[in-house]
């Protein structure tokens, strides 16, 4: 089950799982993807899911943004969601502003109020200049900015992230990383991330949950005390993760048993 | 100047690269004139030779003496094109053909267009019918003939209704591909941002299915062409003069130059087709980044 309340936008949105199960399949070839999950992302906390391939981070995922429903359990959102795939999932025949104008249209935004308003988001992801130019003469890290610049269009309360930044290469990541931190500074955005990446979970997350593989499981959790802006490189930043790592390296053994 | 000064001064440096470039730069109307010229060379330049080399091989099988009476040769033939270029009646039958194409693709793209949409978005209509519109499209057209000359008696009607029965399947289908094919990740995103129902649509699907319905236009076109000559050589209407008809006739009256003038029009007449339905995919995969920008 699904609750979604979109009144409760105004104090920020938050994410509640309570003992979410999600099996696919039935009988004897059914596949338990997550089992009894519990969850709580309060509004404005940055959380961080991390695990390895099979641990059901993505179905997660597709849960709170209502794309699947659970098998058992509740599953509860308030406030707006809007969700950043590891493609950006651009509409080819749009230009990078009709992208952005799409989402607006789709919430209602007027025809005079949404160009300027797409501009100004298009600059907030340092895109300006770049509106009339389509995605594929964008690079892999413009689209993601243009896909954050849509998801950012949405006014969503809750944004969900599967991977973003999975498919680019190590230095405009880095940059995406700076660039989510600031676009988040200025908002009240709840965020559930998804990755694999311990270090990128460290840098970005207040908290990381670990989650363990088939069936996917809150294993452990930890906060992460280190002062913004970090840097990925950075020793504490280097130090939780080896910390998340060896956690993570125990589970996967476990699993392998 | 002392010889240093080159090096320290930048500014100077600067000014200088900029005179250079300007020798260097021609003017970007005259440049683009100059691309665009090279690029239509280019494609020009194999037609011609290719245009050349079939001419050369059909005036030496003509100057062989091969059925010597009956074979015509190129000068001959194109000769007597451009007498009937000259006259009303080549012109007129044009019109009248070109007429009959435009109405019977119209009927076909609107017809294969409706039942596309609504196959594509029912179920248990798609479950009836769907395999029945592959079966139609792989039915020779022609076949048709006897049905619809029955049906509409020696008329246009008749024509017409069989370039809709050869061309609405194929187009029918590209749409219901196209539909098909959206790609499910699209679909998640445009339902994130709250496109639903018509909107999702008409926002998303229907330009999603664009270049597939491209491509059963064309494919539709083919058939409604075909399908066209066909029916003019089987329902051939008095006082109405079509390609059809004055191919008939030269058969009849064993022009042999005369029918091979009007196949090279109807040849010209579907390379141009062709060639428009081949810009338009093109600009549109341009658009969408599905192909190289040459």
């Amino acid at each position: 089950m699904t609750v979604t309340d979109r009144a409760a936008s105004v104090v920020g949105g938050s994410v509640q799982l309570t003992r979410v199960s999600k099996v696919f399949g039935r009988g004897g070839t059914a596949v338990r993807a997550l089992d009894q999950i519990s969850l709580e992302v309060p509004p404005g906390e940055f959380t961080c899911l991390i695990g390895a391939s099979g641990c059901g981070k993505s179905t997660l995922l597709s849960l709170v943004a209502g794309l699947e429903q659970s098998t058992s359990g509740t599953v509860s959102v308030s406030g707006r969601v809007a969700i950043m795939f590891q493609e950006p999932a651009l509409f080819p025949w749009l230009t990078a502003a009709g992208n952005v104008e799409l989402a607006l249209r789709a919430r209602g935004i007027g025809r005079a109020d949404r160009r300027p308003q797409a501009a100004e988001l298009l600059d907030t992801v340092h895109l300006s200049g770049f509106g009339g130019k389509r995605p594929h003469e964008l690079s892999g890290g413009m689209r993601q900015r243009v896909a954050l610049a849509r998801a950012l269009a949405q006014d969503a309360d809750v944004l969900l992230m599967d991977e973003p930044f999975g498919a680019l290469d190590a230095m405009t990541r880095d940059l995406l990383h700076d660039e989510l931190d600031r676009v988040r500074a200025g908002r009240q955005l709840t965020i559930l991330f998804v990755t694999h990446n311990v270090r990128e979970a460290v840098r970005l997350g207040d908290r990381v949950v670990v989650l363990s593989s088939r069936p996917g499981r809150v294993v452990d959790e930890f906060a992460v005390p280190i002062e913004r802006p970090r840097r990925i490189d950075s020793a504490p930043v280097a130090e939780l993760a080896a910390k998340i790592t060896d956690r993570l390296r125990e589970e996967m053994s476990h699993g392998a048993r | 100047m002392a010889p240093g000064d080159e090096r320290t001064s930048l500014p100077a440096y600067a000014e200088r690269l900029a005179w250079l470039e300007a020798q260097d730069a021609v003017p970007p109307q005259e440049a683009r004139v100059r691309r665009l010229a090279v690029r239509f060379w280019a494609a020009l330049w194999p037609k011609v030779l290719a245009i050349a080399i079939v001419l050369a091989v059909w005036e030496v099988i003509h100057a062989s003496g091969w059925k010597k009476l009956i074979f015509p040769g190129p000068g001959g033939t194109l000769a007597n094109l451009w007498d009937q270029l000259r006259t009303g009646l080549l012109w007129h039958a044009i019109g009248t053909t070109a007429e009959r194409a435009v109405i019977g693709f119209g009927l076909a793209v609107l017809i294969g267009a409706v039942i596309g949409g609504l196959v594509s978005r029912i179920a248990p209509l798609r479950a009836a019918v769907g395999s029945l519109i592959t079966g139609l499209q792989t039915m020779p057209s022609i076949a048709w003939f006897p049905f619809a000359i029955i049906l509409f008696g020696i008329t246009t009607t008749a024509i017409l209704f069989v370039i809709v029965m050869g061309a609405a399947p194929s187009i029918a289908n590209g749409l219901i591909a196209g539909v098909d094919y959206t790609p499910p990740l699209l679909l998640r995103a445009g339902k994130m941002m709250g496109l639903r129902g018509l909107s999702l649509y008409r926002y998303l699907i229907l330009p999603a299915s664009l270049p597939a319905f491209v491509a059963g236009l064309r494919q539709g076109w083919a058939f409604a062409w075909r399908s066209l000559m066909a029916g003019e050589l089987l329902v051939i209407i008095a006082n109405q003069p079509s390609l059809g008809v004055l191919l008939s006739t030269d058969q009849d009256q064993a022009d042999m130059q005369s029918a091979t003038a009007i196949i090279i029009v109807i040849l010209l007449l579907g390379i141009l087709v062709h060639t428009l339905f081949s810009t338009a995919d093109r600009s549109i995969r341009r658009r969408w980044g599905l192909a190289g920008t040459e």
